[in-house]
């Protein structure tokens, strides 16, 4: 090979090597784009007068006066659809059976569509649901429901080798030369006004329990969850593990024991989450009973097992980065090893040690496999301090799972799961920068 | 003055101390440390505990169903009445999603480890380092709602194009590489100068047009593919290989930190080009810690569960044909977590048990490859400080 080849597989190579990490960031950015960005859509956004509404009535907040004097303008607004159908109503019992039967099923789907946007119409009974008492609280899926109403999402099978494809027939053809055809113009040039779109951060979102399965609310009784699960963990695992890197650096000495502990931790860091899982309800529910069935402890217990080897190695490390003047100069005070370790090693090595303990607490707050089947539950009003012991919670990341994958109208709740992902993983990443703020300033501390 | 002298005196008589005292002071030593002894053991007792209680509940399956239904058979049907509890199906999902994932991350893994600890200068490391941190600190769960919300969608509707493009950005840089070194290489024996031109000219332009053609092949077989799910074992594959990929980092950035600088060094004094030292001199040397990164990046993607849970369809039927990665999977994570819930009504039955069999197997796996990545680390710290 001459010299240029050689030169040019030297360029690929580092090339190559570029590409991988820029890869590497590009997932990070491509994951994390439209986690923020909808995330951010579930508390700040363009709410409705509906948003407005459900705020004072289940919530009772806002101005109460400004808000009917808003519902008033609106329903002036609707009111003219809400005409239009009882004209149509009229229009259909003069006609024959057979006309009827033609306009039945299509004039059932614009009232649905209009009851997904406005709420109830009038003559509807009053539903039982909190999510079928108000229409679209949120402008952006209003306008979803507008499209809905406009057309009809029809299915193309005419080829059959590949799969079937969406198109949209416009609803109002099927009405024209009816007194129906007015209103789908009307709700489209005058939906603003129905709806009065304005834009609100909705703090609510972090503070305030779910309404109906997460239709409507906040988030409250998730976060608190997964606060209490991580911090429960942090409460057992933190001491333990410090207690047990002591032993390990200043007295554990070379032999079978120490390597067969050594290797005992790193076979504990490797087990599969989902184990922790299956061993916290084989051992703690249902052999030592430590609650009746899940529960925040026995949660807190399988995360706390599960993140002990990240603490007792990160508490080595900083133990070991300790300067070894610093005991020396200790010991030859006359100071005892126990005393040293206690007021010169530790002080000096717990940056290092909150560093590690402050990573795991974002692991344990992110973990979902080992609550499934020992702490978290779908729907649940946020407990107080004092159930923990004996009550399941929701969690943030178990109800990430659960509305993405097991809710009845996930497709509906979308904004509400992003802001689940948004909120989890604001928590573990501001956990994690603090980590490694903390760590760049000890380092700079060592280096003097 | 006097004064002075007697508490002088008396603090010399403090630094006598008895010998009643002094084993006191042992004891109080020895019983210390025999505490920290049994915390720092506690580690132990939770790893023998975990083996214990699984194993427990994992027993009365293999006692009920025996063994080779379980690893042979892969029909799964654990509600039906006779029950089936064949896991072949399921094993093979999980060796095919981490499989793939292995495809994916550890040439990337270990090209970016490479890069970071000999190619990057200290200052763009240090900014890397955050982002390995950050893909590491997500958690799984967010992983998976992106691979189901996001990613799954977008390969359903648009995954000809996308794996058409992707295949052509990877793809065409290697095969222009491979055409200007094979015919360097084809022609380096002619020593006529004058012909020497002429046939790389040829040469060139064949295996260019080779590998154009070779490109828009495959280009155009991977654009037509149909693909009916978007939650198949190539999306959890891919997300996997993400979620693996920090751990493959660090390890064997750490592997390849311990190779010293004399050897380094001792190969751009004759002469080798950096790719040249990396290849034929570092990775050798570095070649076990690698293995160790790789087999824990592996264990990552077999454990993980929520990512492959929402995303890899959880249909438990070997792909057809069964190297499809565009088919659905279920790997033993998701069933283990999927089927509680209806497993746990009926404690005490095989279907209860036989999800705990499954974690005993993972566990055992897990175990295993933890030993062999320790000890081949061990090995390699021997033999680079040269004991």
């Amino acid at each position: 090979m001459n010299l240029g080849t050689r030169k040019l597989l030297d360029r690929s190579f580092t090339a190559l090597g570029f590409g991988s990490i820029v890869i590497m960031g590009l997932a990070l950015l491509v994951v994390l784009t439209p986690i923020v960005t909808k995330g951010v859509g579930a508390f700040v956004f363009q709410g409705t007068i509906e948003h407005r509404k459900l705020l004072l009535n289940e919530f009772h907040r806002g101005d109460a006066r400004e808000i009917e004097k808003e519902a008033a303008e609106t329903n002036r607004s609707r009111q003219k659809v809400f005409d239009m159908l009882a004209t149509f109503d009229q229009e259909l019992d003069k006609m024959d059976y057979e006309q009827q039967s033609k306009y039945r099923d299509s004039y059932g789907q614009v009232k649905t569509a209009l009851r997904a946007l406005f709420g109830p119409l009038p003559g509807d009974s009053e539903p039982a649901l909190t999510r079928f008492q108000y229409g679209q609280t949120r402008w952006n899926k209003a306008e979803e429901k507008l499209h809905d109403l406009l057309y009809e999402q029809k299915w193309d099978y005419s080829n059959p080798d590949v799969i079937a494809k969406p198109y949209d027939v416009s609803r109002a053809g099927a009405f024209t030369g009816t007194s129906l055809a007015g209103l789908f113009p009307y709700v489209e040039e005058n939906l603003d006004k129905m709806m009065m779109p304005e834009w609100t951060f909705y703090w609510g979102f972090f503070t305030e329990k779910s309404l109906d399965a997460h239709f409507f609310g906040g988030i409250w009784p998730e976060i608190q969850g997964t606060i209490f699960l991580a911090v429960g963990a942090m409460v057992f695992a933190f001491p333990l593990g410090v207690i047990a890197a002591i032993y390990f650096t200043e007295y554990a000495r070379d032999g079978f024991l120490t390597s067969m502990l050594r290797s005992a931790n790193s076979t504990l860091a490797g087990v599969p989450s989902i184990v922790f899982g299956l061993f916290g309800l084989a051992f703690f529910i249902n052999t030592i009973h430590v609650s009746h069935s899940k529960s925040v402890l026995a949660g807190s217990l399988t995360l706390a097992i599960m993140i002990l080897p990240t603490i007792i190695r990160a508490a080595e490390e900083a133990i070991l980065s300790v300067p070894k003047t610093y005991k020396e100069a200790s010991l030859s005070l006359g100071s005892t090893k126990w005393n040293t370790i206690m007021t010169v090693i530790l002080p000096a090595a717990l940056p290092g040690i909150l560093t590690g303990g402050v990573i795991s607490l974002g692991r344990a707050a992110g973990e979902t496999a080992p609550i499934i089947f020992t702490a978290a539950v779908s729907v649940g009003a946020a407990i107080g301090l004092g159930d923990v012991l004996g009550s399941p919670t929701p969690a943030l990341s178990w109800n990430i799972y659960n509305l993405a994958s097991e809710h009845e109208a996930a497709a509906e709740i979308r904004h509400v799961q992003y802001g689940m992902v948004l909120s989890l993983v604001m928590i573990v990443l501001l956990l994690n920068l603090s980590a490694i703020i903390l760590r760049a300033r000890i380092s700079k501390k060592l280096k003097g | 003055m006097s004064d002075e002298v007697a508490s002088s005196q008396g603090r010399s008589s403090e630094f006598i101390v008895s010998a009643q005292k002094h084993k006191i002071q042992k004891i109080k030593q020895k019983t210390g440390e025999a505490t920290l002894l049994l915390i720092a053991s506690f580690v132990a007792i939770v790893v023998l505990f975990i083996f214990y209680f699984v194993a427990r509940d994992a027993i009365p399956f293999f006692r009920l169903r025996g063994f080779a239904e379980f690893f042979t058979s892969p029909e799964w049907y654990p509600a039906d009445d006779p029950p089936h509890f064949g896991a072949l199906a399921i094993i093979y999902g999980s060796l095919m999603v981490t499989l793939g994932s292995a495809l994916i991350a550890v040439p990337m893994g270990v090209i970016a480890s490479i890069c970071l600890s000999d190619i990057l200068p200290f200052s763009v490391r240090q900014l890397v380092k955050p982002v390995i941190e950050m893909l590491a600190a997500i958690p799984s769960v967010a992983f998976g709602f992106f691979a189901l919300v996001v990613f799954a969608p977008l390969l359903q509707n648009q995954g000809g194009p996308i794996l058409m493009w992707t295949w052509w950005v990877i793809a065409a840089p290697f095969l222009l590489l491979f055409v200007i070194v094979v015919s360097e290489l084809l022609t380096s024996s002619i020593t006529k100068e004058s012909m020497k031109k002429p046939v790389k000219m040829a040469l060139s332009t064949v295996f260019g047009l080779l590998a154009i053609l070779l490109l828009y092949v495959v280009g155009q077989h991977l654009q037509g593919l149909v693909i009916m799910s978007g939650t198949n074992a190539l999306n959890v594959s891919i997300i996997l290989s993400f979620m693996a990929l920090p751990t493959i980092v660090s390890v064997s950035e750490d592997a390849l930190q311990a190779v010293g600088r004399e050897l380094r060094e001792g190969s751009y004094a004759l002469g080798a080009t950096r790719a040249e030292t990396i290849i034929k001199t570092i990775l050798p040397a570095a070649s076990s810690g690698i293995l160790a990164a790789v087999i824990l990046g592996i264990m990552r993607a077999l454990g993980e569960t929520m990512v492959v849970w929402m995303a890899s369809g959880n249909s438990s039927a070997v792909p057809d044909p069964f190297y499809n990665y565009l088919d659905s999977v279920r790997t033993l994570t998701a069933t283990i977590a999927g089927d509680m819930g209806e497993a746990d009504q009926v404690t005490g039955s095989a279907r209860f048990h036989v999800l705990f069999a499954m974690g005993l197997l993972l566990l055992i796996v897990s175990f295993v490859s933890n030993l062999v990545s320790e000890r081949i680390v061990v090995r390699q710290r021997k033999i680079l400080s040269g004991q």
